[in-house]
């Protein structure tokens, strides 16, 4: 809620800035609007709840009565965390997926950031013939969708490129931990268009005179990117990696496809789709995983969240 | 600026580790040599001289169960020195596509669909079985099993686990407390039926609903009657499309599998009227025969694993299953089940030595040890096999009066099979009549 609000005040200011923002913002600040904030969190709150207290009761509970039914009859145990996180054998251990999720999670938001953020400078701030025209395919790749590139990304991994007959790149036989590069680059690609988009809209946005100043004092590109740029899209930057990191961390599709299932690279994602068994009768381990899941994205947002709120303001009223 | 600097830094150096890890394909790794030659090993003298070889596996067999065949196979490996790499995902029948298309296919897979399986034989994915592979498999599972991995006179793969689905679940410790007794016909089922019904339970629960795959366990129910209705051969004719999906022998079974399924005198125990059944899932679907309110549950041998923990499952325990009776028992013993092929995607030695192994009757004893395993397998000891549901269940399969039919949905095209057919059910269930929902279902068969 808190990101949204402000967005629609400041972006209404275009035309009358004082009076309009002032009163859409004095709207939002009502007893009613509050009110209104709070049932809506209370309501989107409830699945969450009730999924945690499930994962907190027996097995024989959770799988004849409802969540609610702890209220009147409580019943505490830890068993369904024990089972997920610790237990031998297959049906547990999810503490070294959780490895497997970080070492995708971490290079697949690293990768996009570092070229995006180089790719939108230099379709920003430097000229050179058809970078409009490069700006334009970049932004237009965004509406191909993943599914449709999942066949061929994974024949030019494994086959490799060949035109006419003739083997332009080999193919890349990865085998094992390996294949984490196969996952980061198809969340790189994936991520780019995207990335691209944002940062360009950011960094074009930072005022000429900066640059213009730094370029008489003798300041290189790289310079410029790195003493100027950088620290001043700094909120972009998180922005985009919290979305980036929360969507490659909740991917199952990607990671199912490049990464396989096997345990030295299927991330946490894979092995909760699997933790019911094969015929999901012990789906009552799934609450207990899902929080496991969670914690990881959560302390991130948290975390950066003061970034986010920043990175989406400092979009619509820079300029 | 500090933090720039860092963040920076990490970018370069993430960049540089994508370089490396490209760099780094290509290493070779050492496997460590077999233990042959030692005592345990003379069964697998035959499949030697693969040494140090690799061979993939992909199926949707996961957790507990994955965790049981790669110990079944174990001592194979040691033995041999072949490896073994097992993947089991749940989303094995939409990735397996997926991952031949990409040029990534497994060499081994365990495919439980005969409909799937000829799609790869007809797109020339997968490769014929060899000499020796298809010895094995004529030797140890029957023609009735075999014709459905056969494509164009072609054998492609050997069956590996089953199960058999035509079982109705009972509780043996409610049935002596109120004097009922198994029945052996058809007649007598309906007529325990109407005694439990007139003694205040609802006799019957079901359950069909199962995420994006509901409908199917009706579906189980309707082949399950049309192969006691009409007998094997209008079941063929049935699953091939020979006769319309609407034929007047397929609206009579689902007509009859209605008496019981649609008839609020008999379900749904523990749940509610008719309608419940499309919204209580397959899973939870038999519990409530525990707790007393529903006695017979019509579902397949692998249920024996969905109930509470705790509950005794054996013919004198808590739950057990009796075999769904035919209608005229004169006629031989229908049997529906289903059951994965083990397809190979390669024809290199090595592969071809394991898809022996797995037809082998060696695997199948020493899976079966393990528990919780069917198998059609001619030389499977029924010594081995600890539990007594899949005792009962291998007997069947290994009875000579049995006459053994695959899932028809599997054999259907998915569209029907998988789709339309799964739909058409939960829209009879509520409430459309057979006409209707079977006329509906044929003209989706193009």
């Amino acid at each position: 809620m808190t990101t949204a609000t402000p967005t629609v005040g400041v972006g209404a200011q275009a035309t009358e800035p004082t009076t309009r923002g002032a009163r859409v913002r004095k709207r939002l600040n009502s007893r009613t609007a509050t009110l209104v904030s709070i049932v809506i969190a209370v309501l989107w709150t409830i699945p969450t709840f009730g999924l945690f207290i499930s994962s907190l009761r027996p097995e024989n509970e959770i799988k004849t009565t409802g969540w609610w039914t702890f209220f009147t009859n409580p019943q505490i145990t830890l068993e369904n965390y024990q089972e997920v996180l610790f237990s031998s054998g297959s049906s547990g251990q999810l503490a070294s997926y959780f490895i497997n999720s970080l070492a995708i999670t971490i290079p697949s938001v690293l990768f996009p950031l570092a070229f995006a953020s180089l790719a939108a400078y230099a379709l920003a701030w430097m000229n050179f013939k058809g970078r409009d025209w490069v700006y334009i395919g970049i932004f237009a790749l965004q509406i191909v969708p993943l599914q449709m590139a999942l066949v061929p990304l994974l024949r030019f991994f494994s086959t490799g490129v060949s035109i006419a007959g003739v083997q332009i790149l080999p193919a890349w036989d990865l085998v094992d931990e390996q294949k984490f590069a196969q996952v980061w680059f198809a969340h790189t690609c994936f991520a780019l268009p995207f990335a691209v988009f944002l940062l360009h809209n950011f960094i074009s946005q930072l005022p000429g005179d900066l640059m213009e100043a730094a370029r008489v004092d003798g300041a290189t590109h790289p310079k410029i990117f790195r003493t100027i740029v950088l620290p001043l899209i700094m909120p972009a930057l998180a922005a985009f990696g919290i979305f980036q990191f929360l969507w490659v961390w909740n991917d199952l599709l990607v990671a199912l496809i490049f990464a396989g299932g096997g345990d030295e690279t299927a991330p946490l994602t894979v092995r909760l789709a699997e933790l019911a068994g094969t015929r999901g009768n012990e789906w009552q381990r799934l609450t207990a995983g899902a929080f496991v899941s969670i914690v990881v994205p959560l302390i991130v947002f948290l975390s950066l969240q003061r970034f986010f709120v920043r990175g989406l303001l400092a979009g619509s009223v820079k300029g | 600026m500090a933090f720039a600097r860092s963040r920076q830094a990490l970018a370069v150096a993430g960049v540089l580790g994508l370089a490396l890890g490209v760099a780094a394909c290509g290493t070779g790794d050492d496997k460590n040599s077999s233990n042959a030659g030692s005592a345990e090993c003379g069964a697998y003298e035959k499949y030697d001289g693969h040494d140090g070889k690799k061979v993939t596996v992909y199926s949707s067999i996961r957790e507990i169960e994955d965790e049981r065949l790669q110990q079944s196979w174990k001592e194979f490996e040691d033995c041999t020195g072949i490896e073994i790499d097992h993947e089991g995902s749940g989303e094995f029948e939409a990735q397996l596509p997926v991952r031949v298309d990409g040029g990534n296919a497994p060499d081994l897979a365990f495919i439980p669909q005969p409909g799937l399986l000829k799609r790869f034989v007809d797109s020339g994915k997968l490769k014929p079985v060899g000499a020796d592979t298809k010895a094995m498999a004529e030797q140890n599972y029957s023609a009735d099993w075999l014709k459905y991995s056969t494509v164009n006179g072609q054998l492609y793969g050997a069956p590996l686990g089953s199960n058999v689905k035509s079982f109705v679940w009972y509780s043996p410790t409610t049935f002596k407390e109120k004097g009922w007794t198994v029945p052996a016909t058809w007649d007598d089922m309906i007529k325990l039926s109407d005694q439990i019904a007139a003694s205040g339970t609802k006799p019957w629960c079901a359950g069909i609903e199962s995420g994006d795959a509901t409908g199917w366990p009706a579906t189980d129910w309707i082949e399950d009657v049309l192969l006691r209705t009409g007998g094997p051969e209008v079941y063929d004719k049935w699953t091939t499309h020979e006769i319309p999906f609407n034929d007047p022998q397929v609206a009579d079974a689902l007509n009859r599998a209605g008496t019981i399924l649609k008839n609020e005198k008999y379900v749904n125990g523990g749940f509610g009227g008719v309608k419940s059944i499309a919204t209580t899932s397959f899973q939870e679907a038999g519990t409530p025969i525990t707790a007393g309110k529903c006695a017979l549950h019509r579902q397949a041998s692998f249920y024996a694993n969905q109930w509470p923990e705790g509950t005794r499952v054996a013919e004198d325990g808590d739950v057990f299953a009796f075999y769904f009776p035919a209608i005229d028992p004169s006629k031989g013993k229908p049997v529906l089940g289903g059951g994965e092929f083990v397809a190979a995607f390669a024809d290199r030695p090595e592969v071809q030595v394991v898809q022996t192994y797995l037809a082998s009757g060696e695997f199948a004893n020493s899976r079966a040890k393990i528990g919780d395993w069917v198998s059609a397998n001619k030389k499977l000891d029924l010594n081995n096999v600890p539990n007594p549901v899949d005792k009962l269940s291998v007997g069947i399969l290994q009875d000579e009066k049995t006459v053994f039919r695959f899932d028809g949905s599997d054999l259907m095209p998915a569209a029907v099979g998988a789709g339309t057919f799964w739909k058409g059910m939960v829209a009879w269930i509520n409430g459309k009549d057979t006409t209707t929902v079977l006329n509906d279902i044929e003209g989706s068969w193009k």
